[in-house]
């Protein structure tokens, strides 16, 4: 059984944050939930996905979080408790669904999980997704440790069901990746079946009818705001004259700090839990009662230029600051020592942290930057296409485990915007060069929002290549399935989807079909591709050997050896493919028997035939 | 209640993530309050795996430059990279054993020799306890148990108020049952080399 159905209220157990948002789900009568796994919330479908083969819940991996949003608003339409999870930039895609949901509502409670990622541990940017809260009307909760996640989950559900409106739960990395104590509540059942009422008046969203929507949507975001006043994790504590306002995980840090100075007489704090519609006449309150303020947000001055627009309307006058006041900025996340020595500053206080050792004398160290593991197929496939096309093509990527190809040796990553950029921006830049252009593509990215530029590519007539790295799973995120998966290999049933009939059906004409540890048949193959006058597709299929591994398709193969009799030090091999099994020992290239997975892609690459099966 | 942070860093595979969390469960069975922190993604692709553990009165999930109480690196040079979490005060638990990152196998850098990062890091803290923990999970039979060595020595070290019975209980009920056997002696082959 999934730990997360120990059915045994009041016990305390140690859960990821993650784990806490998905059995807060689960206490809250989760009957649907979908998503596109994105990092740092891929860890609550993953549970999902886990409880879904267990229970009745009905959980999906959809193509995109455009899809997910879409897939869960039917769901919810029709009454059923739905959650929606992904990472921030993911609520870009589903941004347009999420706009006009917003003047439709929902039936069943729906929680979108919007989780963001300040110092862009693994992301491509850090934006700030409080101002979706504000940019479609809907209510925001922000929690600030595990309790809280499992709890205010709950809560969204119920006041989604009151509002009748979709609630967006955001988190950020440091309390999706955090593990503390949480106390189990009671498990509610899961409705497989709701029904739903047709309302095309209301439902169906042209003009006429969503004008009275955005109406209805100001209504509701009334009683939002009027709810958010006595929401109980928008709390106030201590009555000093110190004001410090915190959200989030910052409210840890300002916590922490105010203890760790000695100040809590001095002080007053509140958090801000239901962080929209912001609650006015209580932020009004505090500040009356208060003579400076001091604002700790990550990211954008969010709160702080509200909380400065409340005073204004309210004629106070005390000055309210949150950027620029010592280590604070829009930039990256904030820490323990940070906030205690902004507030020390701010307010001022005399204060000392402990000193961090000196690091002057420190030599250069050598990095470790994340790698390729060994037998990744990509790096076959990118040796592959830097023989047949040379240094000079551009080389538009996308995300995955694949961007890594931007380190060297391999360095074949030379521009990436967002999922799928690597198809269309292909289209710009052949179209407006006259630069070789061979872009890269993962397979589930290639789902996730590859197509629709490879239909432009191929009605525009553009010319490029593009290699679809289809190594069977979203190897990245954790092996997730997606729409091209062999679902028999993961025990689940699905519908499979094959790349090159998709790509076919592109009307792209020009495919070709690789094998990337065959290392001169794939060269060969992406030569042809070189002269084709239009949009030529790769589809280098090899399978993960982390999911292969996982799932028992491991393909048993004796790992190699470097025979010295042979061996000249051309170091071809580790110099062009750097795979992580390779070392040097004495100026000689070794393989780590027991990293090596058999690929012999290194084997085809000597120029001397010198690397060898290990002999039994 | 004292407050104790320890920052635990190690490369993807080491196993530092189980570490940190049998340590907060440890933790949470003795009554310590604990919030442990994780960075997730890169792990499985032979990066540096960073985590922490909080005990005490802190809610806050991370440890600033300079507060760490403690510092368990799983490997030299890390131990080294990650030295700025220290103060003068820190006690520094390290692997002496190196897995030299891929840049280096390809000439992008030197690995430092192993006693010189040392004498650097004993210049720095008061207090040092380093082992061959390899070594040490081989002697226990399983190589894997790396992670049980150096939570044996950071229990051993004494610096901490998770005692070695309620860790053990934590392993016990925590780890996989085949290795139970390997991985309870290498935390106490951890244990003795701490002490």
């Amino acid at each position: 059984m999934h730990k997360l159905l120990t059915d045994s209220p009041g016990k305390e157990m140690l859960l990821l944050g993650n784990e806490a948002i998905a059995r807060g789900a689960l206490e809250a009568g989760l009957s649907f939930a979908t998503c596109y796994p994105g990092t740092p919330s891929s860890e609550i479908p993953e549970q999902f996905f886990r409880i879904s083969q267990e229970t009745d819940l009905y959980f999906e991996y959809s193509t995109n979080e455009k899809v997910a949003l879409e897939v869960g608003a039917g769901a919810a339409a029709c009454g059923l408790r739905t959650m929606v999870t992904m990472k921030h930039v993911g609520l870009n895609v589903a941004a347009d669904p999420l706009m006009t949901l917003a003047y439709v509502g929902v039936k069943g409670g729906m929680v979108i999980v919007n989780a963001d990622d300040p110092f862009m541990f693994s992301s491509q940017n850090e934006q700030d997704n409080r101002f979706y809260a504000r940019l479609s009307g809907l209510p925001m909760l922000e929690p600030t440790s595990t309790q809280e996640m499992k709890d205010m989950t709950i809560a969204a559900f119920e006041l989604s069901e009151e509002l009748e409106l979709p609630v967006i739960l955001r988190t950020t990395t440091r309390l999706n990746h955090v593990r503390g104590a949480v106390k189990l509540g009671e498990l509610k059942p899961i409705r497989t079946k709701g029904e739903f009422q047709k309302n095309p008046f209301h439902f169906v969203t042209v003009p006429a009818v969503s004008r009275n929507l955005h109406k209805l949507l100001l209504e509701k975001y009334g009683k939002a705001a009027a709810r958010s006043e006595g929401w109980p994790e928008n709390r106030i504590t201590g009555d000093g004259k110190w004001g410090i306002v915190a959200n989030g995980v910052s409210v840890n840090y300002a916590r922490d700090a105010i203890r760790e100075l000695g100040i809590e007489d001095k002080v007053r704090f509140m958090q801000v839990g239901m962080s929209w519609p912001l609650p006015r006449d209580r932020i009004t309150g505090f500040l009356k009662g208060v003579d400076k303020v001091l604002v700790v947000e990550e990211l954008e001055p969010v709160m702080e230029t509200d909380i400065k627009a409340i005073a204004q309307e309210n004629g106070i006058t005390i000055p309210i600051r949150g950027k620029g006041v010592g280590g604070f900025s829009k930039l990256y996340e904030y820490d323990p020592g940070m906030v205690r020595k902004a507030v020390a500053d701010y307010f001022g206080m005399e204060y000392k942290g402990r000193a961090p050792v000196d690091l002057s004398d420190l030599p250069q160290l050598p990095g470790r930057p994340p790698n390729l593991c060994a037998g990744c197929p990509h790096r076959a496939t990118y040796y592959a296409v830097k023989k047949a096309y040379g240094p000079d093509a551009i080389h538009p990527t996308d995300i995955g485990c694949y961007t890594l190809g931007l380190l060297p040796p391999i360095s074949m990553a030379d521009y990436l915007i967002c999922m799928g950029s690597s198809v269309s921006s292909s289209c710009g830049f052949s179209r407006a060069s006259d630069q070789k252009v061979v872009s890269f593509i993962g397979d589930s990215t290639f789902f996730h929002s590859g197509i629709t530029g490879l239909i432009d590519a191929v009605h525009n007539n553009h010319k490029f290549t593009l290699v679809v790295l289809d190594n069977g799973t979203t190897a990245m995120t954790g092996h997730q399935p997606h729409p091209g998966v062999n679902a028999e290999a993961m025990g689940i049933e699905r519908t499979r989807l094959s790349i090159e009939e998709v790509v076919r059906g592109c009307g792209v004409k020009d495919v070709h079909l690789v094998k990337p540890f065959k290392v001169n048949k794939t060269i060969e193959a992406i030569q042809a591709s070189k002269d084709y006058d239009g949009v030529s597709v790769v589809i280098s299929e090899e399978l993960c050997p982390l999911f292969a591994r996982a799932t028992g398709q491991m393909r048993k193969t004796k790992p190699f050896r470097v025979n010295y009799d042979k061996c000249k030090n051309h170091r071809d091999c580790i110099n062009y493919l750097a795979c992580p099994a390779m070392y040097l020992q004495e100026e000689k290239v070794v393989i780590d028997k027991n990293l090596c997975i058999g690929c012999a892609v290194c084997a085809q690459v000597c120029p001397e035939n010198a690397i060898l099966p290990v002999k039994d | 209640m004292d407050t104790k942070r320890c920052v635990f860093v190690g490369v993807g595979g080491q196993g530092n993530l189980l570490a940190s969390r049998l340590l907060g469960e440890a933790a949470l069975a003795a009554g310590i309050p604990a919030v442990v922190s994780e960075i997730h993604g890169m792990a499985q692709r032979g990066g540096v795996v960073e985590s922490a553990v909080l005990m005490g009165d802190v809610t806050s999930p991370i440890v600033s430059n300079g507060e760490a109480d403690v510092l368990v690196g799983f490997e030299p040079l890390e131990t080294l990279r990650t030295i700025g979490k220290c103060s003068r005060e820190s006690l520094v638990i390290t692997n002496l054993q190196p897995l030299p990152p891929f840049t280096v196998s390809v000439g992008q850098g030197t690995y430092p020799p192993v006693d010189e990062m040392m004498d650097l890091i004993s210049g720095k803290v008061s207090r040092v306890i380093a082992l061959r923990g390899n070594d040490l999970a081989e002697e226990a039979g399983n190589p894997l148990s790396l992670n049980m060595v150096m939570l044996g020595a950071l229990i051993g070290s004494g610096a901490l108020a998770v005692t070695a019975d309620g860790m053990k209980e934590t392993i016990s009920t925590s780890t996989k049952k085949a290795f139970l056997d390997s991985n309870l002696k290498a935390f106490d082959l951890g244990m003795k080399s701490a002490g």
